[in-house]
């Protein structure tokens, strides 16, 4: 691999991401899934810098497999976790974030409630920042993990049709996704409860349909998003019973899907609401390696941020 | 003290008066005004030409923070960003702490302004107690205080019922009721504007349907009491054609819009800039043009800033969690100046809407330069380029949108009750 001339200094989200830089960081997370095979996981790449981790939702998962793929690298991490709710007027991440920059952290991921937090964040400290997820805003780092996954069963992205289900408003995978599918050329269609299509999302590239049916037909990528019985502290919906009768991905939905359609869910999943167990369980579930993958392109990113050498990974 | 601006273009919207001229102003007072007036001894000069003299500006709808929230801004520092933007006249909301409820903060803000203000502060006092929606202040004792308006601005009255017993009340004391027009259930949790943008930055938007929904509700119970109601800061097209169709219908409605409603759109706050997190919220370019065209055509009455002045503290945070509200009594003038400028308003109609329609919708001294009024004056130089800096700005706070911006037009020479206020 060639030393990577990545143009960016963050990742904050899919809009900021060109098509060129997605591919480099896809083509360099399958160098990096190569590391996952070996028996030894692990390589010298980033010895000596430091990775922070600094959450203020909680996210297990997201959260391991970030520091999986910095301790594969052998970076040195640290992981903060902190609530949201003890943020008043917002002193708690600046602040936070001021004293990890005493430390000289060389790369610090954040999570958190609010939309634009990695964005302010990059306003007050060196580091490159990435966003593990900010608000209803975005997700890049789903994102890439869900195209490198689709790329892997498809082989291109390029005229897929990509259907995705349920809250759309409220989903940052979503927001991620639909950036990114429709810069690689895929066909987006999103459909769900009405409530839950916010406005102005074909600006974004999707299509918007309120028959789910019609998302579903002929479709290569299904994605299902986790519904959240309470948003904002009002009911969207009537009742989890009528989203699952309406807008669940049964067996009987998904056969309208093409042939060889993979079933994607970013986790985690609430079985018979948004999506049946024999669905998520099923020949098309590419659930787990969507998992796997989030591993790859974490150490992608961490290495393209920080300007590793082809020798370190060889 | 005795002075003659002497042969400045000379602005009276309440007479259509625009001629070159001197001024002459004695204890306070406009003595005269016409095409010369000799200078005799003892009588300062000041030389205007190809300088525009106005009635003083009124600012109807600011946030002087005092009392409660001194670190923001001061009764004293607020003043003086208003004589620095050339306005002679500010009325003051009454979010304070405590609020403007009762007769005891008015007549303070009243008591400081006298001490420590460098232009006149009139109080507007709060509708309900403590702006919890639930009972009507003392409205007679708000008056004697010295209360001109009544509003619960940022609280907007939830309850219709009780709007339409404050409408009905105020007639009793002539005290106009200004409407913050939001519905509140539409707004929850609102960011900005609702839109794509808002989709885009996983923001939650509020929809222009919040602001006009409230708007027809007020102006309906302002037709069922035939009380007069004055619709603070619009900011939608569709708000803009429901006041012209109420006007057209004959109810006393009357409204204000802010600069920055005429000179940005939501793509300010792409970013997650926070200075330019207002509320309402900035929207669209349709809606922008829209109000233009409701400036020039007499929907609206009013160029009002609601100046809000906030520190750091409260917006240099994430988005969601800043607070709405931006500086504006520095920058509103060369921002209306720019609409003179396109020739989309002339100058009669500028000093309209920023000193004569103020001044009658509340029932204020000024708004006029008549022989024997208050020598409440505004001169500009409306070729003065600027650039709007921190350090530049006399606010306290510093929240402005604009900052950087290369501004055309100042107020050079400021004046109330016949006294230099400011002079640049």
């Amino acid at each position: 691999m060639e030393k990577a001339s990545f143009p960016h200094r963050h990742i904050l989200g899919m809009a900021e991401l060109g098509r060129a830089e997605i591919e480099l960081i896809l083509e360099t997370a399958a160098s990096m899934k190569e590391i996952l095979s070996r028996p030894i996981k692990k390589v010298p790449t980033l010895r000596g810098k430091t990775i922070v981790h600094l959450f203020f939702e909680p996210s297990t998962r997201t959260r391991i497999s970030f520091e999986m793929a910095a301790k594969r690298l052998s970076a040195d991490t640290v992981s903060v976790t902190a609530s949201a709710s003890s943020v008043v007027k917002g002193e708690t991440l600046i602040d936070t974030a001021k004293n990890l920059e005493a430390m000289a952290p060389d790369i610090i991921v954040l999570r958190h409630p609010f939309s634009g937090a990695a964005h302010l964040l990059t306003r007050h400290v060196r580091a490159s920042v990435i966003n593990a997820g900010d608000g209803t805003h975005e997700h890049p780092t789903q994102a890439l993990l869900d195209l490198l996954t689709i790329r892997e069963e498809k082989g291109n992205i390029k005229g897929l049709k990509v259907a995705i289900v349920g809250d759309i408003t409220h989903s940052r995978v979503a927001h991620s996704n639909i950036l990114a599918l429709s810069k690689l050329g895929a066909e987006v269609w999103v459909s769900g409860p009405a409530t839950m299509i916010p406005p102005g999302i074909e600006r974004l590239g999707a299509r918007v349909t309120y028959k789910i049916e019609e998302a579903l037909a002929g479709a290569d990528v299904i994605m299902a998003l986790r519904i959240q019985k309470e948003r904002q502290g009002r009911d969207l919906i009537p009742s989890l019973r009528e989203y699952a009768r309406v807008f669940g991905l049964t067996p009987e939905r998904v056969s309208l899907a093409a042939k060889d359609c993979i079933i994607m869910h970013p986790g985690p999943m609430n079985r018979g609401v948004e999506i049946s167990p024999e669905v998520a369980d099923g020949p098309y579930s590419v659930i787990l390696d969507q998992v796997t993958n989030g591993v790859a392109v974490r150490m992608a990113i961490l290495y393209l941020l920080l300007g590793g050498s082809r020798e370190a990974v060889a | 003290m005795r002075l003659l601006l002497k042969g400045g273009r000379i602005i009276d919207p309440s007479v259509a008066l625009d001629m070159e001229g001197d001024l002459l102003i004695e204890e306070g007072q406009i003595r005269a005004i016409d095409r010369e007036i000799p200078a005799d001894e003892g009588l300062e000069v000041i030389d205007c030409r190809q300088k525009v003299i106005l009635p003083g500006l009124i600012d109807i709808h600011v946030h002087l923070r005092e009392p409660g929230e001194e670190y923001k801004e001061t009764i004293e520092t607020g003043t003086l960003a208003a004589v620095a933007g050339g306005f002679t006249a500010v009325c003051t909301m009454p979010n304070t702490k405590p609020p403007n409820d009762c007769a005891a903060v008015t007549k303070f803000i009243r008591d400081r302004a006298r001490e420590q203000g460098h232009c006149r502060v009139y109080p507007v006092a709060a509708i309900t107690v403590g702006q919890r929606g639930k009972r009507l202040t003392e409205f007679a004792d708000l008056k004697e205080a010295g209360a001109v308006a009544l509003s619960d601005d940022g609280h907007p009255v939830a309850d219709a019922f009780l709007m339409r017993l404050a409408l009905e009340y105020s007639r009793n004391f002539n005290l106009p009721i200004i409407s913050h027009a939001e519905e509140l259930a539409l707004s929850a949790g609102g960011q900005m504007n609702e839109g794509a943008l808002s989709t885009l930055l996983g923001l939650k938007g509020i929809p222009k349907a919040a602001e006009e929904v409230a708007i027809f509700r007020d102006i309906s119970l302002a037709a069922l009491t035939g009380a007069p109601i004055h619709i603070a800061h619009v900011s939608t097209k569709g708000a803009c054609e429901i006041i012209r169709r109420a006007k057209e219908a004959g109810v006393p409605v009357t409204a204000e819009t802010a600069p920055h409603y005429f000179s940005l759109t939501e793509e300010a706050v792409a970013g997650y800039n926070t200075l330019a997190k207002v509320n309402p919220p900035l929207r669209t370019e349709e809606d922008r043009e829209a109000i233009i065209e409701a400036l020039a055509e007499g929907v609206i009455d009013v160029i009002a800033t609601d100046h809000a002045p906030h520190s750091v503290l409260e917006k240099e945070v994430e988005f969601a969690q800043a607070a709405c509200g931006l500086i504006g009594l520095e920058t509103a003038l060369p921002l209306t100046l720019r609409l003179v400028r396109r020739g989309i308003i002339n100058w009669l109609r500028m000093a309209e809407l920023l000193s004569l329609n103020p001044a009658r919708i509340l029932s204020l001294p000024g708004g006029q330069l008549r022989p024997g009024s208050p020598a409440d004056i505004t001169v500009i130089d409306p070729e003065l380029s600027w650039r709007v800096t921190p350090e530049g700005l006399k606010s306290r706070s510093k929240n402005s949108p604009f900052l950087g911006w290369e501004m055309k037009g100042a107020a050079i020479l400021t004046l109330v009750r016949g006294r230099v206020a400011f002079k640049r």
